[in-house]
């Protein structure tokens, strides 16, 4: 089974250890092989980003240089943020000046580099969404209408990230439909949610993350389902201040997609931290299994009908 | 053997970072050099005559010229040397300008290296012998390649000096980009009523033939006396039968066939003339549609023909022709508008390039001149149309200006505003560029007379929102974001070179940039010719072109290629290999590598032995290097010469 370096990030021990948990139960569903890469630290995403290039590469690279000696296939982490630097950093490095005054701060040097992805990438290119919908043939998340919000970061820059496309990118949509979703066209899949500005000026987030939900509830969609732990955050969490923002009322929830891939595999709900979503789930599950139980009968009607016809032919 | 050194200042340009004097002092060392001189113009009259003078005052043998590259003035001093009574290849130049002077800025260092070049300059000229060129028979044929504006144009011009040309075009129907447009700026005239008549011209000129369906297959020969071999493609019908009386498309079932002359928007049927004014006018069958080529069955249209034209069996066929000059017509493409994903080209059905709108205002488009969105069939209220997509942007490769689109959106604008007097238009644009004539009062008349909101910025994103689209983007002179709700999307798409281009510019032998377009010769003085002797160019094969450049360019390559048919005898090039018969073991390697068929293979008394055919062989040197016995040499470019030079500088 193909090893993969596994940097979960620091919000997977917080704030979104509902993704962290429900990821490494899919991936071990699905026959992922994850092990964390051990001692990790920081990725030197945001305070360290802002201010200066070198100590935030250092911080990635210290990660690499660990994962070096774990002969896996990839470093993977599920946390967009996370992967930026991890990749930015591997980026900068290409750069021999760069690459040396990195190493200078390290204790041990970064010597070759692994391949960085995200776990999405993983699980949509290694795994493949036609193999998970082989897994799956009974689609048990029909009736599901699902607006796929990839966030701003997961695809972008395009020079750095190289996977899918970075103003559509589908990795995440044909997951879920392999699942039995709907899938909307969503048409701001790569749109700013308002980002960590969550602190200083919360009317910005309150703004951006309320077009978001209107977007996605105009286009009647059950649920949001999101690759971010920002992004869900603010979707989830800030869903009240969006709320105010617009001036209406919103009540979608916010899935992390490995939850809902969780679902359809059949892992228990406490594994996959459905409880800790603050807009409740049940909403979006509810319609879905309505929709379900009326096509259910909608077919079973018309199978009566056929039969009823046929006896009525004989 | 008396030598004559001249060093040139050329102004500054060399002068600026060569010591000329002193280069001119080293060169009087040189073994056979009696004169040296610098001088600020060498190419100038009094810097001509003065090498004149000198090779009179002086009986020289042989001239060498240091200055600039010999690509643009070697000729000029081939022929001051021959008005002095020398042969013109008694003469050497070194270019002391792009190899040295422009490329250093080390005062010392460059006027060493130039006493170098010059050196070398000097024992390849102590080398050199007299050669003189033979005649050669040319054939008045011309070969235009497209049949766009610029194509018909050059035809045309050509047929009328009275030579017969041969017209190539790869659709079924003459016309090119032109034919497809509604109207044409700045003067918002019907664009198929212009072209039209020179169309049926074509058709009916005596001295042009026409192949339309057909592509260039394969080049060979050289100026005066190309052989080219087109490839008729089928069009399943009998062309000599064809009258294009149309009931075979009033017939025909099958009405999914891609309207590619109405640029998809919409569908045609399978057996289809492309539209009314088309030349020829006859029908083409599309294979991928047609139910009788694909399932067997059908052929109704073989029944309703009148004069049974209809082949379903036609194969395609090669023929040859004979021409003495090629002319180059192959125009552009437009941009692929789905490679912005964010503006979602191809993906929203109200998203659509400035061509494709361009039918919907046509009177002879899918939609009878009345504009509708291809979604839902509405008339759309507001338009937005966004410039500059796929053309100055990087990130996308194509960082050039395309140069026409800022002129076609201000008159679609207007054009809509016509269509629709209750319809609001919007243009974001990066800079107006309307440099010609009467272009900027066209595009201020958009905005003035016509109310158009020109915006100026980019649109970053365009997506549904219920039947509308909002595009929002920057107004960077207001400092705000925008948001537009549109019911349509007009995307000017840029311009690309045409598919296909670099292939046929490698079957040409012509250079083409790494966009695509071909290369002149000049860029500012040989504007319509190309490296290779007897093709030229026109239109925007050579670069984004709009219809009055096309025609004057098209105007200028029939001019060019009547100055070349004026004369009835070509000289070739002396500078070709010639075989020492004695040494030429017959061993065929040079047979092998000539790119041009110049060498063959004769029987000497007996023994197999090289032959050069003078007319065909180009000088390109690949025969000497390949020759294990060094009997087939290149005039002026000898191994001893070349040696010679080696030598020098090994010396110096």
């Amino acid at each position: 089974m193909t090893k993969y370096a596994y940097y979960p990030g620091c919000s997977g021990q917080g704030t979104s250890q509902e993704y962290d948990s429900s990821t490494r139960a899919v991936c071990r569903a699905l026959g992922v092989n994850l092990v964390d890469i051990p001692d990790w630290s920081c990725c030197g995403s945001t305070p360290a980003h802002t201010v200066d290039h070198l100590l935030s590469s250092a911080l990635a690279a210290r990660n690499l240089a660990l994962a070096e000696d774990m002969d896996a296939a990839a470093v993977i982490t599920p946390c967009p943020s996370c992967l930026t630097n991890l990749k930015a950093a591997v980026h900068r490095m290409s750069d021999r000046e760069f690459r040396l005054q990195v190493n200078k701060l390290l204790d041990k040097p970064v010597d070759r580099s692994t391949p960085v992805k995200s776990v999405l990438q993983v699980l949509a290119e290694d795994v493949g969404s036609d193999a998970v919908a082989e897994m799956l043939p009974n689609k048990p998340l029909a009736g599901l209408k699902l607006a796929p919000y990839y966030g701003c970061i997961m695809n972008r820059p395009p020079e750095v990230m190289q996977f899918d496309d970075h103003e559509n990118p589908t990795a995440m949509d044909k997951l879920m439909a392999a699942l039995g979703a709907e899938v909307l066209p969503f048409p701001l899949k790569v749109e700013c949610c308002g980002a960590s500005f969550g602190i200083p000026r919360k009317d910005i987030v309150a703004k951006l993350s309320g077009k978001l939900l209107e977007a996605a509830a105009g286009l009647g969609a059950h649920a949001v389902v999101t690759a971010c732990p920002l992004c869900q955050m603010n979707l989830d969490l800030r869903q009240g201040q969006a709320s105010a923002a617009m001036g209406r009322k919103f009540q979608l929830p916010v899935f992390y997609y490995t939850q809902l891939l969780g679902l359809a595999l059949g892992i228990p709900q406490s594994e996959l931290g459905l409880s800790k979503l603050c807009v409740n789930p049940r909403l979006a599950l509810d319609a879905m299994y309505a929709a379900q139980a009326e096509k259910r009968e909608r077919e079973a009607k018309s199978e009566a009908d056929k039969q009823t016809l046929k006896a009525k032919a004989a | 053997m008396k030598i004559g050194v001249f060093i040139c200042h050329c102004g500054s340009n060399i002068g600026g970072t060569v010591d000329a004097a002193k280069v001119a002092e080293a060169a009087r060392a040189f073994p056979d050099v009696v004169f040296t001189s610098d001088t600020m113009y060498a190419c100038s009259e009094p810097g001509q005559d003065g090498i004149i003078q000198a090779i009179k005052d002086n009986q020289l043998d042989g001239v060498v010229v240091s200055s600039c590259t010999p690509r643009m003035h070697e000729p000029t001093f081939r022929r001051t040397v021959e008005r002095a009574g020398l042969n013109r290849f008694m003469f050497e130049m070194a270019n002391i300008r792009e190899h040295v002077s422009w490329i250093g800025k080390d005062k010392e260092a460059n006027t060493n290296k130039a006493i170098e070049l010059t050196g070398i300059a000097v024992e390849k000229l102590r080398q050199d012998q007299p050669l003189f060129a033979k005649q050669f028979d040319i054939n008045k044929r011309v070969m235009v390649i497209g049949g766009g504006v610029a194509g018909i144009q050059a035809a045309l011009d050509c047929a009328d000096g009275d030579r017969e040309v041969v017209l190539v075009e790869r659709e079924s129907t003459i016309g090119g980009k032109m034919a497809k447009l509604d109207k044409t700026f700045p003067t918002v005239d019907c664009s198929s009523c212009i072209l039209g008549p020179k169309m049926v011209d074509v058709a009916q000129h005596s001295k042009i033939k026409l192949y339309a369906m057909s592509e260039v297959e394969e080049i060979s020969g050289y100026v005066g006396n190309f052989e080219v071999k087109i490839k008729r493609k089928a069009p399943y019908v009998n062309w000599e039968l064809c009258t294009g009386c149309g009931l075979c498309m009033e017939k025909c079932p099958s009405k999914k066939s891609k309207d590619r002359f109405n640029e998809q928007v919409g569908t045609t049927t399978a057996i289809n003339i492309p539209f009314p004014q088309a030349i020829p006018k006859k029908a083409v069958i599309d294979p991928k549609f047609c139910i009788k080529l694909t399932k067997g069955k059908c052929g109704i249209c073989a029944k309703v023909c009148p004069t049974k034209a209809i082949v379903f069996d036609q194969q395609e066929e090669i023929v040859s022709e004979s021409v003495g000059a090629i002319v180059a017509a192959t125009g552009y493409d437009l941009f692929d508008i789905s490679k912005y994903g964010e503006y979602g080209g191809g993906r929203l059905p109200d998203v659509i390039t400035g061509m494709q709108y361009e039918r919907l205002l046509s009177a002879s488009g899918p939609t009878g001149g009345h504009v509708k969105r291809p979604s839902d069939g509405k008339e759309p209220k507001t338009i937005v149309f966004v410039q500059c997509v796929g053309s100055r942007d990087k990130s996308v490769d194509r960082p050039y200006c395309s140069g026409f689109c800022c002129m076609y959106t201000a008159k679609q604008a207007i054009l809509t505003k016509d269509h629709i007097p209750d319809s609001t238009s919007y243009v974001f644009y990066m800079d107006i560029r309307a440099p010609g004539k009467m272009y900027d009062e066209f595009t201020r008349r958009a905005m003035e007379e016509y109310g158009t909101q020109y915006v100026r910025g980019r649109v970053s994103m365009i997506y549904p929102k219920g039947d509308k689209l909002l595009v929002r983007g920057a107004d960077t002179l207001m400092g705000t974001q925008v948001e537009v709700e549109a019911d349509l999307v007009v995307l000017a798409a840029g311009a690309e070179a045409s598919v296909g281009a670099p292939q046929l510019a490698e079957k040409l032998r012509i250079s083409y940039d790494k966009y695509g377009f071909f290369m002149e010769s000049h860029p500012k003085l040989r504007p319509v010719e190309t490296n290779t002797a007897g093709v030229y160019l026109a239109g925007a094969c050579q670069g984004p072109k709009d219809i009055p450049a096309s025609v004057a360019q098209g105007s200028a390559a029939a001019a060019k290629v009547l100055a070349l048919f004026a004369k009835d005898k070509l000289e070739n090039d002396p500078m070709i290999s010639f075989v020492d018969i004695k040494r030429c073991v017959g061993c065929g390697k040079c047979v092998q590598v000539c790119p041009f068929g110049a060498i063959k293979e004769v029987d000497f008394r007996g023994e197999p032995k090289a032959e050069v055919i003078e007319t065909v062989c180009q000088g390109c040197g690949l025969c000497t290097a390949t020759c294990p016995q060094g009997a087939i040499q290149l005039s002026h470019f000898t191994d001893n010469q070349i040696l010679a030079e080696v030598n020098a500088l090994c010396q110096l």
